[in-house]
């Protein structure tokens, strides 16, 4: 069985609510402590939009809700009820031209399609005020990062209000996925997000193996597994060194990143690739360790939770490091469910959700302790990436020592089933990794949904800055650490 | 106290002393195709290469498309394709990318003495990003740490383009950022040059079908030097810039 969070069910069995039913059904859903995983369109016959929302019981389980509706109806929005719905809706609202009634800001959340290179139209919202003013920031930042625009409504040096405009790195992934053979479709699934390459690669081969009824060896399963975690080390790491780095505390900056270079290198023994790519494909993994490589694999994995724990200790022992990060950037545990926050993001608010822990899979002979801060803020973020790498060590220790061998193995993906969704959820190290796939009538494939974290939790760090110096952004925006071209797609 | 100086202890020295003569253990990098003859008729390579990076008749790729997935390495039943760990394959020329079977290895980029005179000493880089998926934006970050230490040659990267000499791009420039990638270079000062670095920015990438790219700057601003790779070690970066501007 797959070891993510995964749900297949026949099109032709769902309800096809109408508007108002399917939007009571959410509502009750979301009420009753259901959790919106995602919710998106897609053109379906006569003019019509096929809405779907994904969602996720307390206990992991998940549920699907479709309506078909025509766009100029629409629905009347949840946004003001759930505001975790507030992106979906945009998104919606954007690829489909589907009426929502009564959303609070529905800006274009990427700009594309009709609205591609129109960024002009959408102004910035604006502050009324004699003492308001501005600050511009991008597309184009001042390091060696991705472009997205920030506008920060201040008084005096106080943020009052940031609105976030992404789109820039839109590449159209969405139209792509649909060429070609979606059984080949690893290689573009790779670079959706690129730091994410593995939890992105690993959910769509998740949904396309439940599509194709095809059992993954368990081993490759593992094997995937041990990406993850490796994936999850050596972003952590290469955060944890950019907030060093932003607060001036250079040892912290060249350790961390020296010893990310020890992780990636780890990765790149196994598979070829510093960024893991290449090493799965659906129906297995292409990973190859034999006995020898894994001694080298168990001592880098030695090497880095001795060096880390040394590293830790001068960061977190150092009160120049706590008196700049604690109570800088708080959001609190009820904003973080309320705006939907996913992965440590929310962790860091007191929010135990992840996907690992539902323990399907491997996680169930070998389960993931989920880690949990309360403070919110960017000591939260920090202390919980630190938390969450010695987790994965350990974890990636113990895994280690029951399988000593991967061969790359793949089994055979037969045609995929007619009429069919399949979503997969995997804990990427952003959070959540969203990808649902729909089959047509013949097999092909209809429509296939990428969601990373970053979509849902830039507006957290949104919320973050309110009321904080702007001289606290860099350290706000490095602790929720979010991918630009993962939301523009 | 003692943590800082244990924390150094443990640190050692992590450069690497000679980028050009490293090799990356288990990195999947510069081709080897094999003059083997190939079956009547087979495509399986060219078939299978998700970024159209494979020409047949010679059997050659492509290294400013190849995002070295090793499919071809898979499908082929003549076994003529191998990834070496070799980074060192940057190109001042997009001809200079080709890798054919049973030919020479590409040649190293040749020096450029007028590049040499301005920047042999002192290079400022400003990276934009249009459409990169920020695995090219890490392992340029990872330039700059105590691995590769790109600033021991002069090398920097720079916050502005005003402070700029050369402009390196990423990704396969969206039509959103069209404008911000023109801007920047506008306000660059002369002289100025273009580093295109991964396959995306190379030639689209994976993304080289997609209906919303505008590639309209580097055809009118061609670059100086290709970086191949998805994305490309950072030692094929540094092999390569040494190399054009004649350093070491």
């Amino acid at each position: 069985m797959s070891s993510l969070t995964a749900l297949a069910v026949d099109v032709p069995g769902l309800a096809a609510l109408d508007a108002r039913a399917w939007s009571a059904e959410v509502r009750a859903a979301l009420a009753r402590g259901e959790r919106l995983v995602t919710l998106y369109g897609r053109p379906a016959e006569g003019g019509e939009a096929a809405v779907t929302a994904v969602l996720q019981a307390p206990q992991g389980g998940l549920g699907v809700l479709r309506a078909t509706l025509p766009p100029e109806q629409g629905w009347h929005t949840l946004s003001r009820e759930f505001p975790a719905a507030q992106c979906f809706e945009r998104e919606v609202h954007e690829q489909l031209g589907v009426r929502v009634a009564d959303h609070p800001w529905l800006k274009p959340v990427r700009y594309e399609g009709a609205n591609l290179r129109k960024m002009k139209d959408y102004p910035f919202y604006k502050l009324e005020g004699k003492e308001v003013h501005e600050v511009a920031v991008g597309p184009v930042h001042a390091g060696v990062i991705e472009p997205g625009a920030f506008r920060f409504m201040c008084l005096g040096e106080t943020v009052h209000h940031l609105e976030i405009q992404l789109g820039y790195q839109h590449r159209g992934v969405e139209g792509l996925l649909l060429k070609g053979d979606p059984r080949s479709l690893t290689p573009l699934v790779e670079t959706v997000a690129g730091d994410t390459s593995i939890a992105h690669a690993w959910a769509y081969c998740a949904a396309l193996e439940a599509l194709a009824g095809c059992a993954v060896p368990e081993d490759a399963e593992a094997s995937r597994a041990f990406a993850l975690e490796l994936e999850r080390v050596a972003m952590h790491l290469a955060g944890l060194a950019g907030l060093a780095a932003d607060i001036g505390f250079q040892q912290g900056a060249s350790t961390y990143g020296r010893l990310r270079t020890t992780a990636i290198n780890t990765s790149m023994r196994l598979c070829g690739s510093r960024f893991g790519r290449g090493w799965l494909r659906p129906g297995g993994s292409r990973a190859a360790m034999d006995g020898e490589l894994a001694k080298l694999v168990g001592a880098n994995l030695a090497l880095l939770a001795g060096d880390i724990a040394v590293i830790n200790r001068a960061f977190l022992g150092a009160w120049t490091v706590r008196d700049r990060f604690a109570g800088v950037g708080t959001v609190s545990r009820r904003a973080a469910l309320e705006l939907g926050l996913v992965g440590p993001s929310a962790r860091a608010s007191g929010v135990a959700l992840d996907q690992r822990a539902f323990g399907a899979g491997v996680y169930a002979a070998l389960p993931v302790p989920t880690s949990v801060q309360d403070s919110g803020d960017c000591w939260a973020r920090a202390v919980l990436r630190i938390e969450e790498i010695a987790v994965s060590l350990k974890w990636l220790t113990d895994a280690l020592e029951r399988t000593r061998t991967f061969k790359p193995e793949r089994a055979a993906l037969g045609a995929l089933a007619p009429n069919r969704l399949s979503v997969a959820v995997c804990e990427g190290w952003r959070g959540e990794v969203v990808h649902c796939l729909e089959t047509d009538a013949r097999g092909g494939l209809l429509h296939y949904k990428v969601q990373d974290p970053s979509l849902r939790n830039w507006f957290g760090l949104a919320f973050a800055v309110r009321e904080n110096e702007i001289s606290d952004f860099p350290i706000c925006n490095k602790s929720f650490d979010l991918s630009y071209c993962g939301n523009d797609l | 106290m003692f943590d800082s100086l244990k924390v150094r202890l443990n640190q050692g020295w992590q450069y690497i002393p000679d980028p050009r003569r490293a090799v990356p253990a288990g990195f999947k990098g510069r081709p080897v195709i094999s003059a083997a003859p190939c079956g009547t008729g087979c495509t399986k390579c060219a078939d299978a290469c998700p970024t159209k990076a494979i020409g047949l008749e010679p059997v050659r790729i492509d290294l400013g498309r190849c995002i070295f997935c090793t499919e071809c390495v898979a499908v082929c039943p003549e076994k003529k394709f191998e990834f070496t760990p070799e980074t060192r394959m940057g190109a001042a020329s997009r001809s200079g990318l080709t890798v054919s079977a049973g030919g020479p290895p590409p040649s190293p980029v040749d020096a450029s003495a007028a590049l040499k005179s301005l920047f042999g000493r002192s290079l400022k880089l400003r990276q934009v990003s249009a459409g990169g998926c920020n695995g090219c934006e890490l392992e340029l970050n990872a330039l700059a740490n105590v691995n590769f230490d790109l600033q021991r040659y002069g090398i920097e990267w720079v916050a502005s383009p005003r402070h700029a000499d050369g402009l390196v791009l990423t990704g396969p420039l969206t039509q959103n950022m069209a404008d911000a990638v023109q801007l920047s270079w506008d306000a660059m000062p002369e002289p100025r040059f273009v580093v295109a670095f991964g396959a995306c920015a190379i030639s689209g990438g994976p993304f080289m079908e997609s209906p919303v790219l505008d590639r309209g700057f580097l055809d009118r601003v061609g670059p100086v030097l290709y970086v191949p790779g998805c994305p490309p070690h950072p030692l094929t970066f540094v092999s390569a810039i040494l190399d054009l501007l004649g350093v070491g």
